[in-house]
């Protein structure tokens, strides 16, 4: 632990990272370091890897190659807790707090100061706690419960925390995300006086302007490889945006396509000025027979929550929404499900499989009434039958219909999700992020179903973080950005940067358009 | 595994080897409980000339009847993700409640008997509104349960016994026999009533509607409830029909001794929730059945009963039916280890 080092040299620096997970290279030759006193920004689009990244560093994941020096000394952290030790802190974006307990136990959680064995010095502790708060110039009593404080003074009672770990790098995931203008601002003054007391930061953030606002450098990662790294002086944010996208055309290629059906068609879904809370707001857009609407747009844009509108999981609270022109108040998933309308879940394993039950019978979960005898019992023969055309159709790769799901690959348990939709015949199927977690050779099976489901005339919905994906399937656009529409494109007149843009926020397009077809 | 071809069957051969396998090791996995069964019976009959006679065999099954209901009662429960710890106090309150309506009221048992179940089933659904509505944990409800009935059976009883002894259309529940026709064979009717109810609970669990969706409600309550499956009224029948298999059980230990006990049944609910656990019912939810439940409980009855023979003190007998708990659970956690590994 020599602290010795030249002025200029790293406090941390990491070399040749390397990490594969199954079917992903989510790390490739990444190098990565930041200074003392610097604030380093880290972007990227999602899944570009910095997660990955931070994950190492914190001693979460292990890498499968490449070197960690930090202040001096070789070696990565095996554990969050060595890390800790080592004066590595992470504020994640979902707060790390226990809400019921006091600030002050909060801050000292684990490591208590005894007295005696097995006893807490409550007096040192609450003394100890108010010193790191009043140090950060909060207006926080130790002694007060975490949860009656305001999201923001809780981030900042986090970041007290890591001081008071004597943290020497602090790493914010989006510490910005659900916070307000005003908070943001307090937020920066007190990380720029961090920066003068010679604390590195890392900050991960997708809003340009606060990255200009707040860095001095910026690394920029795509597809698990650092892009560049550069004073912020000498970006600007359009440049950040078009190396976070690259310039190659993604994979799911064969351009976008028009619509199988007639864009004059009678709409099967309408949406008017649909919103709820702050998640999203004025969202309104029509879906034609044929069509599959990409909406893209940035992690917390409020893509899921317009989805889970749309299907009545958590329902929207304003607007009006028409299906096939007749008009639908969707409560809960019963009356989405009556209407027409299915959502494959972006939360595959928890929203949308029973894994511990067969493939047959995740099938048809939808549908039991078909299968009914006597009002009560099922019949299993034709339940099966029913099941195996499915995965016949699907090609589901499974030894048999009787395989629990549980052991099938991420693709064949996301075709076992679209065959339970499928089997209820919807209109308009949702799809959030479904591809996420699959290998490619099955991504290219999912896009080859969603396009012939269009050709059949049912109108498609897709969320997608992944832009090449959105270019190459969708025949329409719409960007979210921060809950609301920030514009509609055909994929054959727009591009990856443009997309970015409107994503971030970063050009202002005339929005609302939504029903340019 | 790979036998002759089903008649009719068209699959490919590797998938009908392949499903032949998934079979054995869902049959395997249930039937832990059974070769456990086996090898006590094993055990005692080697240990003990008296164990294997019929009057004693016969014993066995009369004196567990109840504890057989109740563990299917309580499988129910589980395999929604949930618990029922007031079947032991429901059990108590219908036999009781029974019990009083026959003397006391000079009701005709043909209809005492179904008003009893009526109000075991009463209490069990208020279990699941309190569950479904309340937003209470199962946990909770059911342990709230477990004093109220207690304190409403003591309440009805005034803390004595009610005698049903002359009441033989009761009594013929505990201690009759039937004689099975066509079969020629007598079976006790208490044997008969707990057979009845794990065949009927074991068909619906596996070939109904609400069966599957009770499956699917416990291995993910988010899930099912995606997929219009009505997860409420599910839970509220199963909590229902949990209440109502208490009252069963209450009507045949009342008519075993004859008389509606207020302090019955004590703790039989935990000897229930063993039972299923033992059957390899997840606590969990989502996996198990209603017969290897019922195994579990026959499970602990032959245990009791063969330390009996062997004239192991009860203190020790406690401490063996623990250890034969802990020794279960952790076989049947290693083979799903193991089956996971071959899925895969």
């Amino acid at each position: 632990m020599d602290e010795a080092s030249a002025p200029d040299a790293p406090l941390l620096s990491l070399r040749g990272l390397e990490k594969s997970f199954p079917g992903v290279r989510a790390l490739r030759a990444v190098d990565f370091e930041v200074r003392a006193g610097e604030i380093m920004a880290l972007v990227g689009e999602n899944g570009a890897g910095k997660s990955t990244l931070m994950k190492i560093l914190n001693g979460v994941d292990r890498p499968d190659a490449g070197s960690l020096r930090w202040r001096g000394r070789e070696g990565f952290p095996a554990s969050p807790a060595e890390a800790q030790a080592a004066g590595i802190s992470m504020i994640h974006q979902e707060l790390a707090l226990v809400p019921d307990l006091d600030v002050g136990r909060n801050l000292f959680l684990g490591r208590e100061p005894r007295w005696g064995p097995g006893l807490v010095d409550r007096r040192r502790l609450y003394r100890e706690a108010q010193e790191e708060l009043d140090q950060l110039g909060l207006a926080v009593d130790a002694r007060a419960t975490v949860r009656d404080y305001p999201l923001a003074q809780q981030q900042m009672i986090e970041v007290a925390k890591a001081l008071s770990l004597r943290a020497r790098l602090l790493v914010m995931d989006e510490p910005t995300s659900s916070l307000t203008g005003r908070e943001v601002e307090v937020l920066f003054e007190r990380m720029r006086s961090l920066r003068s007391r010679g604390i590195a930061l890392v900050f991960i953030s997708h809003r340009m302007e606060e990255i200009f606002a707040i860095a001095d450098r910026i690394t920029i990662m795509r597809d698990g490889a650092v892009v560049s790294v550069d004073p912020a002086a000498n970006l600007d944010a359009d440049e950040v945006i078009r190396r976070m996208v690259g310039r190659e055309v993604g994979d799911p290629g064969e351009g976008g396509g028009s619509p199988a059906v007639a864009a004059d068609a009678e709409p099967l879904l309408e949406v008017e000025g649909l919103g709820r809370g702050r998640a999203f707001r004025d969202i309104s857009f029509r879906l034609q027979p044929g069509e599959i609407l990409g909406v893209s747009g940035l992690v917390g844009a409020g893509r899921t929550e317009l989805a889970e509108a749309l299907f009545g999981v958590r329902p929207a609270e304003v607007g009006r929404l028409r299906v096939q022109g007749r008009e639908q108040r969707i409560r809960h998933p019963g009356d989405a499900l009556r209407a027409g309308i299915a959502l494959v879940p972006e939360d595959r394993k928890g929203q949308g499989l029973f894994l511990g039950m067969s493939v047959a019978a995740n099938t048809v979960m939808a549908v039991l009434s078909r299968f009914l005898a006597a009002g009560l019992f099922l019949r299993h023969g034709r339940l099966r039958r029913v099941a195996e055309q499915f995965v016949e159709r699907l090609r589901v790769r499974t030894p048999s219909v009787r395989q629990e799901v549980r052991n099938l690959s991420g693709g064949n348990q996301q075709k076992v999700v679209i065959a339970k939709w499928l089997a209820l015949e919807p209109k308009v199927l949702i799809l959030d992020e479904p591809t996420r977690g699959i290998d490619v050779g099955a991504k290219a099976e999912i896009y080859r179903l969603m396009r012939s489901l269009a050709a059949e005339g049912m109108g498609i919905l897709m969320i997608s973080s992944e832009l090449p994906e959105i270019l190459g399937v969708s025949t329409r656009i719409l960007v979210l950005h921060e809950g609301r529409l920030a514009g509609s494109f055909l994929p054959a007149e727009t591009d990856s940067d443009e997309l970015m843009r409107a994503a971030t926020g970063t050009r202002a397009v005339a929005a609302g358009e939504g029903a340019a077809g | 595994m790979s036998g002759p071809d089903r008649k009719g069957a068209d699959p490919p051969a590797a998938a009908t080897a392949a499903e032949g396998r998934i079979r054995l090791l869902r049959l395997l996995r249930q039937g832990i409980v059974f070769l456990i069964l086996l090898a006590l019976v094993g055990l005692f009959a080697s240990q003990s000339d008296r164990f294997l006679d019929a009057r004693n065999l016969s014993n066995i099954l009369e004196q567990n009847a109840a504890l057989v209901v109740v563990a299917v009662a309580v499988a129910l429960t589980m395999i929604t993700g949930g618990i029922d710890l007031s079947v032991g106090s429901v059990a108590a309150f219908a036999g009781a409640l029974s019990a009083g309506l026959v003397v006391q009221l000079g009701w005709p048992p043909g209809l005492a008997l179904p008003a009893a179940l009526a109000v075991a089933a009463g209490m069990g659904a208020v279990n699941g509104v309190l569950v479904v509505r309340g937003g209470l944990p199962p946990f909770v409800a059911t342990l709230a349960m477990l004093g109220i009935a207690r304190g409403l059976t003591l309440l009805y009883t005034g803390g004595r016994p009610i005698g049903i002894a002359r009441v033989e259309a009761y009594t013929f529940l505990g201690r009759g026999e039937v004689v099975l026709p066509g079969l020629g064979v007598a079976v006790a009717t208490p044997v008969l009533i707990a057979a009845l109810v794990v065949l009927l609970a074991s068909l619906l669990l596996r070939y109904s509607r609400v069966g599957l969706q009770a499956y699917a409600l416990g291995g993910s309550e988010e899930t099912a409830r995606l997929a219009g499956v009505p997860v409420q009224r599910i839970k509220v029948l199963a909590y229902a029909s949990s209440g109502f298999l208490a009252g069963v059980a209450g009507l045949l230990l009342t008519a075993r001794l004859y008389s509606a006990q207020p302090q019955v049944a004590v703790g039989l609910e935990l000897e229930a929730i063993a039972a299923a656990v033992l059957g390899g019912v997840s606590l969990f939810g989502g996996i198990g059945t209603a017969w290897s439940a019922a195994l579990g409980g026959l499970l602990i009855g032959v245990l009791g009963n063969g330390m009996n023979l062997l004239q192991i003190a009860s203190y020790q007998q406690q401490m063996i039916q623990g250890a034969v708990l802990v020794a279960a659970v952790a076989l049947d956690q290693l083979l799903r280890r193991q089956r996971s590994r071959v899925g895969s």
